[in-house]
């Protein structure tokens, strides 16, 4: 689990309405909810992102309400890990059980501009700004919860579990 | 060492003798919640691989965020679930037209004290209310919890509040908490659990205790808490005849933080534009123009709310320049409504009546805001968009300041009003 992507930087209290709008909780394919990810956050977002890119945010990252389509947005979008100072409890949990990686970095924020180049590694928790030549550790993830993330998610690790 | 109402809770519904914060545990839900994000829920849910649901009475669904549908996508996404309820045989599903779920949970007897209810909607904090420890969880999770029964939990520290003394006239629930979220900010209570103590809480309705429990969510509560009492008993059991155990903290339960508030200094609050934690007293925005304003939500669209709004709207016109929306929580609450003749004063005051739902509160249909607009609202969120145009403005405070700036065309406290 390695990650390569550019740096898009957001600051506090990043909510859940401006990933993805309440108009859209109609959308259940995460192709469709990719169309509007961040979009009343930053209108920018969709043309300039490609896959593996990587989103770093401030405190609080994901607060608001419980849709999910706030974290499968963002990965159907291609984004590969969301860092933040920390995060929204329902958002945390969302992330994990959706397959898209997560790192808690306190600091992180003050070391991260919008474009720097980054390359991550959530199962140790590396974070490695290319572009400044700095690096950060994030907190380790519980065992369990890294397995839900390799699995790619609840329901494939669920399915896995079954199938045993 | 003693317990908190939320390590209890959670212990006994995961089946171990106690749990301390941090402990990670298997929890097995008394029940399952979903509103019209069902359709996201049986659509994984499909895709796990087992054929039935683990225990179709348990599995609640409640149609309120778009009701009646706004939109073709919509009524698809609603058959779809109509569909799955007849397939699956689950027995409480509740359509367009009852209310907004976290009203016709506990109205229809599906809030119990003592246990773990899971919902796909933040805001299910609010059955907290009824002693209940009641989270948001979202769609795959509950996808999980519809084919296992079952979902892991990390055990949350626990905020004890206290409140001496009792409200002024023209202060309430609303603004107790707004206060209390102003100081914790938005993240206050992030994964936390929200235990809530003191005399104004006993002489408090079980509806003023819901308002508590439902904004605790806007300061990241994992649960917000009220120890069941005579009033919390008389509801339940005059809506279920489902045994339960009435669980409490332990005397010598320990708590992150401990904050004492004394409610004779509390004035008005509203949380200003765009944020729950912006604030401030009513009276320090005085006289801002608004052009919408709306009572109604899980928030504050229950009986005693719309009495407050009779009882100000009574005889009189809302100002010329301003819309305002009235939608009763439910139906129950609706026909009771009714019955006293609130709607009626309603209607004659120029107010517009919605269905039971969530209406605009989340943006998605009815009573939308254009850019540059300002609505006062009785609901719970304000952040940009939420409303309608992300140039718009969503100011949030009680029923009573509602009303009384509907009728002034302007931001104005309640306060010698009611
Ligand atoms: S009324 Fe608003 S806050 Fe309450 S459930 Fe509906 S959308 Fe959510």
């Amino acid at each position: 689990m390695k990650y390569h992507g550019k740096a898009f930087a957001y600051g506090n209290d990043i909510n859940t309405d401006v990933i993805f709008p309440g108009r859209y909780l109609n959308i259940f394919e995460p192709s469709e909810m990719a169309k509007h990810a961040m979009e009343d956050l930053d209108k920018e977002f969709l043309g300039k992102m490609a896959p593996g890119d990587i989103i770093v945010a401030g405190k609080y990252f994901g607060c608001g309400s419980s849709r999910e389509q706030a974290a499968s947005c963002l990965k159907a979008s291609g984004i590969s890990v969301v860092i933040a100072e920390s995060f929204a409890r329902i958002f945390y949990r969302n992330a994990i059980n959706l397959g898209l990686a997560i790192m808690v970095c306190p600091g992180i924020s003050g070391m991260v501009k919008y474009g720097d180049i980054l390359e991550v590694e959530p199962t140790t928790g590396q974070i490695f700004n290319k572009s400044q030549g700095t690096s950060a550790n994030a907190k380790r993830l519980p065992p369990f919860i890294l397995e839900i993330l390799q699995d790619g998610g609840l329901i494939p690790h669920l399915q896995k579990s079954i199938k045993k | 060492m003693g317990q908190t109402m939320a390590e209890k809770i959670l212990a006994k519904a995961a089946g171990v003798k106690s749990a301390a914060p941090g402990d990670l545990l298997d929890v097995y839900p008394h029940v399952a919640m979903s509103h019209e994000n069902a359709g996201l829920v049986s659509k994984v849910f499909k895709t796990i691989g087992v054929s039935r649901v683990w225990d179709p009475e348990k599995i609640i669904i409640i149609f309120d965020h778009r009701v009646p549908a706004e939109s073709d996508k919509t009524a698809a996404g609603q058959k779809a679930v109509r569909d799955f309820v007849k397939a699956q045989n689950i027995k409480n599903f509740y359509d367009i037209n009852v209310g907004i779920c976290h009203q016709v949970l506990p109205e229809n007897g599906h809030v119990r004290p003592g246990e773990v209810l899971v919902g796909t909607d933040s805001h299910t904090t609010t059955q907290g209310a009824f002693g209940n420890f009641a989270t948001g969880i979202g769609a795959t999770e509950m996808a999980a919890v519809w084919a296992t029964g079952k979902l892991w939990m990390m055990v949350p520290e626990s905020i004890k509040i206290v409140t001496h003394g009792k409200f002024r006239d023209g202060v309430y629930a609303k603004d107790l908490i707004l206060y209390i979220i102003g100081m914790l900010r938005a993240d206050g209570a992030d994964y936390k659990s929200v235990e809530f103590y003191g005399e104004a809480i006993s002489e408090m309705s079980v509806s003023s205790r819901m308002v508590l429990c439902n904004l605790s969510m806007e300061m990241g509560a994992k649960s917000a808490l009220v120890p069941p009492d005579g009033k919390t008993l008389d509801f339940v059991m005059s809506a279920t005849s489902i045994p339960f155990e009435v669980i409490k903290a332990d005397p010598d339960a320990s708590y992150l933080q401990t904050i004492d508030i004394d409610l004779s200094d509390l004035r008005p609050q509203l949380a200003c534009a765009h944020s729950v934690d912006n604030v401030k007293k009513v009276s320090e925005v005085e006289g801002t123009p608004i052009h919408q304003a709306f009572l109604g939500s899980c928030t504050n669209g229950r009986l005693e709310d719309l009495e407050i709004g009779a009882k100000l709207l009574a005889g009189k016109r809302i100002h010329p320049d301003v819309r305002l929306l009235i939608i009763p929580a439910s139906w129950k609450v609706y026909r009771e409504a009714i019955k006293k003749g609130h709607i009626e004063t309603f209607i004659d005051a120029g107010a517009v009546i919605l269905n039971p739902g969530c209406g605009p509160c989340l943006g998605a249909h009815q009573g939308l805001l254009a850019p540059g607009e300002r609505c006062i609202s009785s609901t719970n969120r304000n952040f940009k968009g939420r409303m309608g145009s992300t140039e718009s403005e969503v100011y949030l405070g009680s029923p009573a300041t509602v009303i009384a700036s509907a009728i002034a065309g302007k931001i104005v406290s309640p306060e010698g009003k009611v």
